[in-house]
């Protein structure tokens, strides 16, 4: 197994960083002389660092330029600095943005994260090397790791980098001192951004490279246009819907359904979330006696939104089984167990349907047109995962068209209406609400509850077969007498 | 000229050149006609059927659990059908699952890669899938005992020749879907390991997948690296309808909760809503101060707000109607990657590269 750890890969796939081109265009605004961030002389240690701007005035600016809140604002500021276009004079290992008086610099262009411009490691060695010699040994702990890992495996080249570094520290020191603080600065800002040491969120650090260069030009081979050609041709043969028509539809789905949206009506009696009580689960749990009035009217919306709710299917089942039209419901969801299961055990599931449902004289047979039932019969001898569809899309438009109209209307459905509870909102007191943190109930593992509904299915299936009188009068359970 | 699909064509070998530069045109003149025919179809913007919709009030959302625990950047989560518990998965290989409510650990798998970028909980709550950089998609049955080693039982079912970036559960244990940085998606059946259908036609990594809701549940969409969001039938393998309007990678696709649309969000700091039945580009939400890509979208249960994670430690909540940005949302220390909806739509967690996750209400 190979274990591939995080590598610049020489970083050839740029598209990551698609942003940058925006945001290089306001660092330049940044620095104009009349209407950018002003900038001061800083005395620092001893020496008198230029162009020094603090937090403070940079936040003031973005909000002004980009009209934004001072939220906003700051985070933009600290993409800034993770990108390593500004960098903290002080605390240089935490790339945010701190909107008071801590310093910051503009990075020198040259050390901007352009496109082509990959940070090598055999860079950051000779880097780490140069440092080496001027704090005589005494690097960071994770620089001295990552001068010990380029060490290992860089070692062949390890003269020609200390020999490197050795002529950059000797041309440094020609430097006069301001200058040389100031490039020191900006290296070790670069570096930090590129290499960030291990609690940094550098912006630089954007995960891995994609596997196809989507910057080279999609080779169109023969195939390819042939493909694209028949795919044209098939979408101008399938027709499309009036945005009118079909934009309206996503306002009356969004409309039906505000009062279902936790986000935009108070779910009652109240959110788990925010106030730690559990009971709005428990009320709408799939074995709970009464739902709520807000559950009976989302399954009146559609056929879709009755069955997809767990305590509605049951429901809708009770109305089946009173209407003695169980059958559909039954094949539906065998079918569905079949299309959404293991390939193995189609053939062993497709007999079960057949006896049960499709052959003639079956005991739970359900009703389809001749011909629909003639091409199931006949797919069913070389049984595959799709083999239903057609049989199943027939109950399911069975159902929704006809069924469901007559749950709708049916005493079972208005009686629910009736009892459903509505729950009064949760009113909870300060002392309340910390007793309820520290009381959150854990519930019910989900393994303890699919274990539950497994046995009641299967008790469901024992029960749904039909009854086998000469086996009761043999095991003598029909007393004559 | 009849276009014609013969298979003889293929291997015929008189002046290919010039059959491909035919075909070529073929294709620049479909594609012309087709979006004539689209143009046609669009007489009216979404705005202006949305004008009639009330306005949506403030918001007040705020992290109501931080999960603490993981020790590298979140990259991947997704929820367990009981509405409470999540599994996330990090760069250095760890899976946790927990229960969000009470933020209790309940298991964790140490995958013997880095980079998995792929979780899922399986949908009747017993199992956890998850892959990454070691090209596989393994299935973890989940037990009961706290001591168990679930690593023993673990399930290896997808292999892909390069990295996973999605997987799925569809409708039962049995299947799941996934889509790899070698450009494929492909369908695999859980406990033979048997590849059941794949999917061809991105030109570079396929980066997401979600799985339609509706009543037929046949299709799902893929977003990827070559800007096209394409909409697929499990079925016959086929793809059925295709977007191409983003700037840059698409790095997170998702479905209106009616099944008739998608989300999508990329690098180039948009989200887009794609209109299936009128086939075309519908809403672009965005704005000039937002310049870092989005990462991750998620509908609300109405599909009224659409909850974006940006590359910049933000959170952008839009209305989907009008366009408009209603919220910002701020506490993640670093970019978002990963966000969705808990199954009853009461909040939303976000994973970032901060090494948390966050539960919004």
């Amino acid at each position: 197994m190979t274990i591939r750890t995080l590598r610049d890969y020489g970083q050839h796939y740029r598209p990551r960083m698609a942003c940058l081109k925006n945001v290089e265009v306001f660092v330049v605004e940044m620095q104009d002389p009349k209407s950018g961030v002003k900038g001061a002389d800083q005395k620092l240690n001893v020496t008198i660092i230029p162009h020094v701007i603090n937090g403070q005035d940079v936040l003031a600016w973005i909000v002004t330029k980009m009209k934004v809140t001072t939220e906003e604002a700051q985070a933009f500021g600290t993409m800034l600095v993770a990108y390593g276009y500004i960098y903290p004079l002080q605390n240089h290992r935490k790339l945010v943005l701190v909107p008071d008086s801590t310093l910051y610099r503009f990075q020198t262009p040259y050390f901007w994260p352009v496109q082509k411009w990959p940070a090598e490691d055999i860079d950051y060695a000779i880097y780490l090397a140069r440092r080496n010699i001027r704090k005589k040994g005494m690097l960071e702990p994770y620089e001295q790791q990552h001068y010990d890992n380029l060490h290992k495996w860089m070692n062949p080249k390890w003269d020609f980098i200390v020999m490197q570094a050795t002529e950059q520290y000797k041309a440094n020191k020609e430097r006069k001192k301001p200058d040389r603080v100031v490039l020191d600065c900006q290296e070790r800002a670069y570096w930090i951004v590129h290499r960030p040491p291990r609690r940094t969120h550098s912006a630089m650090d954007y995960g891995l490279d994609r596997l196809i260069d989507p910057n080279a030009e999609e080779v169109l081979t023969f195939d390819v246009v042939r493909r694209t050609n028949i795919f044209l041709t098939q979408a101008l043969m399938r027709s499309a819907v009036k945005s009118s028509v079909s934009l309206t539809a996503f306002v009356k789905f969004v409309t039906t359904h505000h009062n279902h949206d936790p986000f935009l009506t108070t779910p009652v009696p109240s959110n788990p979330w925010i106030t730690d009580s559990d009971e709005f689960w428990q009320l709408n749990s799939r074995s709970v006696d009464i739902p709520t009035k807000l559950s009976v009217e989302r399954w009146v919306l559609s056929f879709w939104e009755l069955i997809s709710d767990p305590r509605g299917r049951v429901d809708f089942k009770l109305f089946l089984k009173k209407e003695h039209s169980a059958e559909n419901m039954a094949f539906y969801e065998a079918a569905e167990e079949m299309r959404w299961g293991a390939a193995s055990a189609i053939p062993e599931k497709s007999q079960f349907i057949f006896n049960t449902f499709l052959k003639p004289g079956a005991p739970r047979w359900i009703n389809i047109d001749g011909r629909t039932m003639g091409l199931t019969v006949k797919g069913l001898v070389v049984p595959h995962r799709y083999v239903l569809d057609a049989a199943q899309t027939h109950i399911f438009l069975l159902m929704k068209k006809d069924t469901f109209y007559r749950y709708l209307k049916s005493p079972v459905h208005k009686d629910m209406q009736k009892r459903a509870l509505v729950p009064a909102p949760h009113v909870f007191t300060d002392a309340q609400l910390e007793a309820n943190v520290r009381n959150r109930n854990p519930g019910i593992s989900p393994i303890l509850q699919w274990q539950q509904e497994e046995e009641e299915k299967a008790a469901a299936a024992v029960a749904a077969r039909p009854i086998d009188v000469k086996a009761m009068v043999a095991t003598n359970k029909l007393d004559r007498k | 000229m009849i276009f014609s699909t013969k298979p003889e064509m293929a291997t015929q070998e008189i002046q290919p050149n010039e059959t491909l530069t035919n075909l070529k045109a073929e294709s620049d003149t479909l594609k012309t006609k087709l979006e004539d025919e689209r143009a046609k179809l669009h007489d009216v913007e979404l705005h202006q059927v949305a004008e009639k919709v009330d306005g949506l009030g403030q918001f007040i959302m705020k992290t109501r659990r931080t999960l603490k625990g993981h020790g590298n950047k979140v990259l991947c989560m997704d929820w367990c059908k009981d509405k409470r518990r999540i599994v996330s998965s990090s760069q250095d290989g760890k899976v946790i699952v927990w229960d969000a409510f009470t933020t209790n650990k309940e298991h964790a798998v140490t995958m013997p890669c880095t980079w998995v970028m792929a979780c899922a909980y399986a949908p009747s709550g017993c199992a956890v899938a998850c892959g990454g950089l070691d090209n596989k998609c393994s299935v973890y049955p989940l037990s009961l005992d706290k001591n168990e080693n679930l690593a023993a039982k673990k399930k290896s079912v997808a292999m892909h020749t390069n990295y996973l970036s999605a997987c799925s559960f569809t409708n039962s244990d049995m299947q799941i879907l996934t889509s790899s940085g070698d450009g494929t998606c492909a369908l695999w059946d859980v406990e033979s390991g048997q590849l059941l259908q794949s999917f061809h036609g991105h030109a570079a990594d396929v980066l997401c997948l979600d799985l339609a809701p509706s009543e037929t549940g046949n299709t799902f969409v893929s977003g990827g690296c070559d800007k096209k969001a394409n909409v697929w039938d499990m079925r016959s393998g086929q793809c059925i309808q295709s977007f191409e309007t983003h700037e840059s990678d698409i790095n997170s696709v998702r479905y209106y909760p009616s099944g008739d649309a998608f989300a999508s969000g990329s690098d180039d700091a948009t989200c887009r809503l794609y209109d299936l039945r009128a086939d075309r580009e519908v809403a672009i939400y965005s704005k000039e101060s937002i310049i870092f890509g989005a990462s991750s979208v998620d509908f609300s249960l109405s599909g009224r707000l659409l909850f974006g994670g940006y590359n910049d430690y933000t959170i952008n909540v839009w209305d989907v109607l009008k366009g408009t940005r209603v919220s910002i949302l701020f506490g993640h220390e670093n970019r978002v990657s990963t966000l969705r909806l808990s199954p009853d739509g009461t909040a939303f967690c976000s994973g970032s590269w901060d090494h948390t996750l966050r539960i919004w209400a």
